[in-house]
């Protein structure tokens, strides 16, 4: 299953519930549209929550930097919630994780935007 | 006696077409193999991802989706280890050009990290250039002993 999208708004923070794949195809180019439009409608501050994300490929990363990159070039934040071990554990591996704000607790997150 | 490690049985030997769909397939036909050999569901994972991204590599670097291309793979299967090559029919590459997506200047780049998860989720890494076209890659992933 590509990746779905659905985002719900918590104060001034916009939450991206995603599931399923971020591969290569379909599932890269879904989040990227969804960060796309956020932004494009004026969202500054996105929580991306990975929690029901069953896999991750090299593309899959490349679209999470380009998201982080995209809002960060128009003054906005983006960050993680809910990652799963394997998510957790490449980005690790790919040294991502230190550049990426990472939480396990929604509520936490979203009192973390300034 | 002879090395039972050495006696591998091809399990898989087809050609793919130039899709990004092929990668799915040789996913799910290497984790395939990779289960009935008795691997564990983490290793399963990393297997799995490695040959994903090693056919994205070949449809869309090698072959680039060219639909006249196939992509070759190959998984053998022995007592201890699953070995999959992965070849294509594109204008090889040099190894020595890709950017090192650890360093700093890199980890903010999009792309690059395809053949870095390749080595990190398996045991042996192999590419070659093929005269006088293609691309070989070859993977190795040993079967880890449960204690």
């Amino acid at each position: 299953m590509s990746a779905k999208l659905s985002s719900r708004q918590v104060g001034d923070v916009v939450v991206i519930d995603v599931s399923g794949r971020i591969t290569l195809g379909e599932g890269s180019s879904n989040l990227r549209e969804g960060i796309r439009e956020l932004l494009a409608k004026g969202n500054r501050k996105i929580l991306l929550n990975l929690g029901e994300v069953s896999y991750i490929d090299s593309s899959g990363i490349g679209e999470l930097v380009s998201a982080f990159t995209s809002s960060a070039n128009q003054s906005g934040q983006l960050k993680l919630l809910n990652l799963t071990k394997r998510v957790r554990d490449l980005l690790q591996i790919t040294k991502l994780y230190t550049v990426f704000e990472v939480f396990d607790d929604e509520a936490k997150a979203v009192r973390s935007f300034v | 006696m002879a090395d039972e490690s050495l006696s591998e049985t091809n399990q898989v030997d087809t050609y793919l077409d130039s899709l990004l769909e092929s990668a799915d397939t040789a996913e799910h036909l290497a984790v395939d193999v990779a289960r009935a050999a008795g691997f564990q569901e983490e290793e399963l994972h990393k297997l799995g991802m490695a040959v994903r991204e090693s056919v994205v590599n070949a449809v869309v670097h090698g072959n680039r989706y060219n639909a006249k291309k196939k992509v070759h793979l190959l998984i053998s299967n022995s007592r201890d280890r699953i070995t999959v090559t992965v070849t294509d029919q594109g204008q090889g590459f040099d190894l020595s050009s890709l950017r090192d997506p650890l360093a700093e200047e890199n980890l903010l780049e999009q792309s690059g990290r395809g053949i870095f998860l390749i080595r990190a989720f398996t045991d042996e890494f192999h590419i070659r250039r093929l005269v006088p076209s293609g691309t070989e890659v070859k993977l190795v992933k040993y079967k880890q002993t449960v204690v």
